[in-house]
């Protein structure tokens, strides 16, 4: 296995989703391929650093206007189509 | 199996912008709990969210107001990260659930009601980016044939726990950046997959695509923003001396 074809099955790697006989052969390479581990290692610190990070903001205060905003379109609208028009625009206005 | 899974990713392709289409009748069959549930069968474990669509389909709006505070952050952050704009994701977020409300009886239980809502939010994400960008059509297509930054150059280890370099505003910024620089398609799958953490089925139901080129995306997304945060986490010259 080269370095190509390694990368060709690092998202399987990742996901636990390889055959036996080929995890065994992706980790022989990776005892021997510095680059590739380092790779790996980058990667999966890559999808935690994401995981972990609030990247983008979400107040409660934001949360509660938008909702209360849907709530009020879904009881003002119900089920009935002839009102849709009406309340089909978001009420909420942007902070 | 392989071959049944790219054709119904193939026919649910060819109209990625309808969010309310029926899902195909054999992924249907595959997983439906009504009726089909006969005594001898194994027990299928419902989800707690299908009771409370029932109730919500029957009137009952405090029912439906649970399921929005439930999925509100996952679909507000969805939203947010297709679009890169915070003010059409607060729309966006709106309209998911509105729209939701009122199709709900499309939603038959044949998948989770979180994945129904995600798919619904990438869709009005994908119409949002392509209303901003009148000249360019943005699909999950986009620039996907271009290997460009998915070939890995930057070999260098990080530094132990890099992100503690940085203030929490900070590393936001840089991962908001970094994340930007993706072609929608690409960022689009690693937020769900990685960041909302769906299963690979579950990505490439929402988006409508072959669970293979979910894949090719992902790993070129995760290749991607590794070279792109190399930049920040590298072990500096004077910490390895
Ligand atoms: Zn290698």
């Amino acid at each position: 296995m080269n370095c190509t074809d390694f990368l060709a099955k690092l998202t399987d790697y990742f996901d636990g989703q390889i055959d036996p006989t080929l995890l065994v052969e992706v980790k022989e390479h990776l005892g021997t391929c510095h680059h590739c581990e380092v790779v790996v290692d980058t990667t999966r610190k890559t999808i935690d650093v994401y995981r972990g990070a609030q990247t983008y903001e979400f107040p409660d205060e934001l949360a509660n206007r938008l909702r209360a905003a849907v709530m009020d379109r879904c009881k003002t609208v119900g089920k009935y189509p002839d009102v849709e028009k009406r309340a089909s625009e978001p009420v909420a206005k942007h902070s | 199996m392989a071959a049944t899974q790219a054709t119904v990713a193939q026919t649910e392709a060819q109209d990625p912008f309808d969010p309310t289409q029926a899902i195909p009748p054999e992924v249907l069959a595959s997983v439906l709990p009504a009726d089909v549930a006969a005594e001898d069968a194994a027990p299928i474990e419902i989800h707690p969210d299908i009771a409370l669509v029932e109730r919500a389909k029957a009137g009952d709006t405090a029912a439906f107001e649970v399921l929005v505070r439930q999925y509100e952050r996952q679909i507000f952050r969805t939203a947010q990260h297709i679009t890169q704009n915070r003010e059409d994701a607060e729309d966006i977020t709106q309209d998911v659930f509105f729209k939701a409300f009122q199709k709900l009886e499309q939603f038959q239980g044949n998948s989770k009601f979180s994945t129904w809502l995600v798919r619904i939010a990438v869709n009005e994400s994908l119409m949002r980016l392509r209303k901003r960008k009148t000249s360019k059509t943005v699909s999950m297509d986009q620039d996907v044939e271009t290997d460009e930054g998915s070939i890995p150059r930057d070999f260098a280890e990080w530094r132990p726990n890099p992100e503690q370099n940085y203030s929490q505003s900070e590393l936001a910024e840089i991962l908001r950046k970094t994340i930007a620089g993706l072609p929608p398609g690409f960022r689009t799958v690693f937020t769900l997959r990685d960041i909302e953490n769906l299963s690979t089925e579950e990505t490439a139901e929402a988006l409508g695509l072959s669970v293979p080129a979910v894949k090719s995306r992902l790993l070129r997304a995760r290749l991607q923003l590794r070279e792109r945060l190399s930049r920040y986490f590298r072990q500096s010259k004077e910490a390895t001396k």
